[in-house]
């Protein structure tokens, strides 16, 4: 008995082994992409379809919502794991994904399989791939421009009634606004409304705490306020520019947004929420990035011509919109890197990239958005070409988290909490950025 | 004849092996059956504390692996203890902890007194009253956001319904004024069940007997409540205390759940602070300072709580 359960232990361990081993030849031939879980990686789960066919190599993904990408995947990312063979990073990580050898630099592998990157929107460049910026060194490839813009009811827009009582009281016509004044004129006139029976409001736009979203949406009125991030002549030189009277009256501006024109409890709104509330009805207009836009024309009751598109308004110091989307990286710590690089040899070919912007994913191809066709191929199509051309993004160095975050505070602080003032808020900040910034040693 | 299993593992020993056991000491014995748990103990629980106090006195930053290590003595404690922005998220923490225990003792003391009383569907009404406690903080959270919501939240409707108030015309979660209390509501809500357990146990504890004699004394009802009950549940309540003390000066995930620690810094408790320096910021020289400072706070008020409790029971 008991040397027949040697024999049987001894037949398990056999049979575990070669199960170890049978599974370990299958993982050679996987990738796993690691994103953030929202509608376009959905579009490129389907696109990777056609890789999988091409190439053999089995996709596999892990998606995490926004709120707790940066959290899940730097953790991913510190700790060495080996998770994500492919990253789709945002594109703040580039500084410190780079500086701490997350990704893999790509310069090589681009020269070898001729890849350009003059092919591809410079301003998705300069946000996405490079570090330093503005040098041509490669840690990603542009995988997916964004940008936030601002979505409309047209339908509303469009009545006659609401024309003729808009026309009336300012003396133009009810329509996308061009500039900021005109914005919260509009949000003013929609806030507290009632449209079919229903209580609507201005605008939304975004407020969330916890992980970027105030910053990503006052960082949008700030730029067209006149705000820097530091002395253009003089790195990491803040006072005057971060905190300057013109930025001020940008922060304040977004403050008097958020009380006369948004929805009532919209403390801690971010990209679902603001879409939520543009699709039940609730709201005139959303601050939102593009990545939206293909949903809102496909919903039964906003899309389909009843929404409108335009990117954020002109303000008085210039016209600028914040930079989203992301890039593609090979992780470093990747077993399969190889596997990962041809994924995105393939994901260049413009090929691949038409049929990207075409299954929802904004392509940063400029083959694909300069096409003849492209700006009337969606009805949003013009807006983000419109977007993408005045983009700013926000610091992408290595302390960019802790930068983030202070901004974060300051500006929560002041805009929904009310505490203080736009001044005291802004010079906080530049006492918090500076405190950083010496930290890293970039500042006596 | 049977034999007792440890006879029958002593036959199982290698006669080799028992030769060698034989020669040692009881002491010895002790230390080589308690040996793994406190390896373990050592490994888990110390080891990371010194490891702590340590990095709390460097500049270390977990995510930057390439950056120099270098020894900053105290200054990580001294910009803490000297930085306005955490002394609010310690107002934060303050304000939660003292409103939370006071409501929940209160309200959790008089529904155990209630429960007590023999009446129909006792039992059912006990089984009602502590489901909150069995649910998911993050559910907990997510719910009350919607009751919370000031165009639909049936919190509002309610209080709308009273005060004839218009429902959305405040913001439990987005008010500065409101949202600390928001918090305290839903913690409040959530935890009284676990208060009145264990003051049930408490009041069920006492012997009938004790009543009968003071009621043979001819002792009011509310006499009998302030120096029979109250002294004899007191060691119950400060145990409940001191649980619901230190699970709410760790609050986390309720109130990220339901706030976010906003509006602005306003429900910033100091574990959510934290959390942020540590694993958002990277900060982790800073942040170990911080948790030491933190554990140092709660030790040390836990230690002079067990102390008093002591007392108690020993009266």
């Amino acid at each position: 008995m008991k040397r027949q359960s040697w024999k049987v232990a001894l037949a398990a361990a056999v049979v575990g082994c070669a199960g170890a081993f049978s599974s370990s030849d299958a993982k050679a031939n996987e990738l796993t992409l690691c994103w953030a879980a929202w509608d376009p990686a959905n579009a490129l789960v389907e696109l990777s379809k056609d890789f999988e066919a091409q190439s053999g190599i089995k996709m596999k993904f892990e998606f995490v919502p926004w709120p707790n990408f940066a959290d899940r995947m730097l953790n991913e990312l510190n700790s060495r794991g080996r998770l994500c063979d492919l990253m789709i990073g945002d594109s703040q990580w580039i500084g410190g994904a780079a500086e701490n050898g997350h990704y893999v630099k790509l310069n090589d592998f681009f020269a070898k399989e001729g890849i350009s990157m003059k092919d591809f929107i410079p301003a998705t460049v300069t946000g996405y791939a490079e570090w330093p910026k503005g040098t041509p060194n490669y840690w990603a490839l542009p995988a997916f421009g964004d940008v936030v813009g601002w979505t409309y009811r047209k339908d509303w827009f469009s009545r006659p009634d609401l024309r003729a009582e808009f026309r009336k009281k300012h003396g133009r016509d009810l329509a996308a606004p061009k500039t900021l004044a005109e914005l919260k004129e509009i949000g003013m006139f929609f806030q507290g409304r009632e449209i079919d029976g229903r209580k609507v409001f201005g605008a939304a736009i975004y407020t969330e705490r916890g992980s970027e979203g105030i910053t990503m949406g006052v960082t949008n009125i700030l730029y067209n306020y006149g705000f820097q991030y530091s002395d253009p002549k003089k790195p990491y030189s803040l006072e005057g520019f971060v905190n300057s009277e013109a930025a001020v009256r940008g922060l304040q501006f977004y403050k008097d947004l958020y009380d006369c024109c948004t929805p009532p409890g919209s403390s801690d709104w971010y990209m679902s929420e603001t879409i939520d509330a543009f699709k039940s009805g609730q709201v005139a207009m959303q601050m939102n990035f593009a990545f939206i836009w293909p949903g809102v024309e496909a919903d039964p009751k906003v899309g389909g011509g009843r929404s409108g598109y335009f990117p954020n308004p002109a303000g008085p110091g210039g016209h600028f919109a914040q930079l989203g989307g992301q890039g593609i990286s090979v992780v470093s710590y990747s077993t399969r890197r190889d596997a990962a690089l041809q994924y995105i040899k393939w994901f260049a070919q413009p090929k691949v990239q038409e049929k990207w912007w075409a299954a929802g994913g904004y392509s940063a191809l400029r083959a694909v958005v300069e096409a003849p066709g492209f700006a009337t191929s969606q009805p949003y199509a013009q807006t983000f070409l419109d977007s993408m051309a005045i983009v700013k993004d926000f610091w992408a160095e290595p302390a960019y988290a802790s930068l983030l975050l202070a901004m974060q505070k300051r500006v929560h602080d002041f805009v929904v909490a009310g505490r203080g003032t736009a001044k005291q808020a802004l010079d906080g900040l530049v006492r918090d950025w500076n405190d950083i910034f010496k930290d890293e040693g970039k500042k006596k | 004849m049977k034999v007792n299993p440890v006879d029958r593992a002593a036959q199982a020993t290698p006669p080799a092996l028992a030769r060698q056991l034989r020669g040692l000491s009881d002491r010895a014995l002790a230390w080589i059956f308690v040996g793994p748990t406190v390896f373990l103990l050592l490994a888990i629980n110390i080891f990371p504390l010194l490891w702590t106090v340590w990095l709390s006195f460097t500049n270390y930053q977990v995510n930057r692996p390439n950056r120099a290590v270098t020894f900053v003595g105290l200054s990580n404690y001294q910009r803490i203890l000297t930085d306005g922005d955490i002394w609010i998220t310690m107002q934060a923490t303050a304000h939660f902890l003292i409103w939370t225990l006071v409501l929940q003792v209160l309200i959790g003391f008089t529904l155990a007194y209630l429960i007590n009383k023999k009446f129909r569907g006792n039992d059912l009404w006990t089984t009602v009253i502590v489901l909150p406690m069995m649910l998911s903080p993050a559910v907990v959270g997510n719910f009350w956001t919607f009751l919370y919501q000031p165009q639909i939240g049936l919190f509002n409707y309610v209080v709308g319904f009273f005060t004839g108030k218009d429902p959305a015309s405040f913001s439990m979660i987005a008010d500065v004024s409101l949202a600390p209390w928001a918090i305290v509501i839903v913690d409040t809500w959530m935890w009284t069940p676990f208060v009145m357990l264990i003051c049930l146990a408490g009041l069920r504890s006492i012997p009938d007997s004790i009543y009968e004699a003071a009621e043979c004394d001819r002792a009011s009802k509310w006499r009998q409540f302030w120096t029979i009950t109250i002294p004899m549940v007191a060691p119950f309540l400060m145990l409940a205390v001191l649980f619901r003390g230190i699970e709410n000066f760790k609050m986390f995930d309720l109130v990220v759940q339901l706030t976010g620690g906003g509006p602005g810094s306003t429900t910033e408790l100091t574990s959510i602070n934290l959390k942020r320096e540590a694993f958002e910021k990277w900060r982790t020289g800073y942040a170990s300072a911080y948790a030491v400072i933190l554990f140092v706070t709660v030790f040390g008020l836990a230690s002079i709580y067990v102390k008093a409790l002591n007392k108690v029971k020993a009266r």
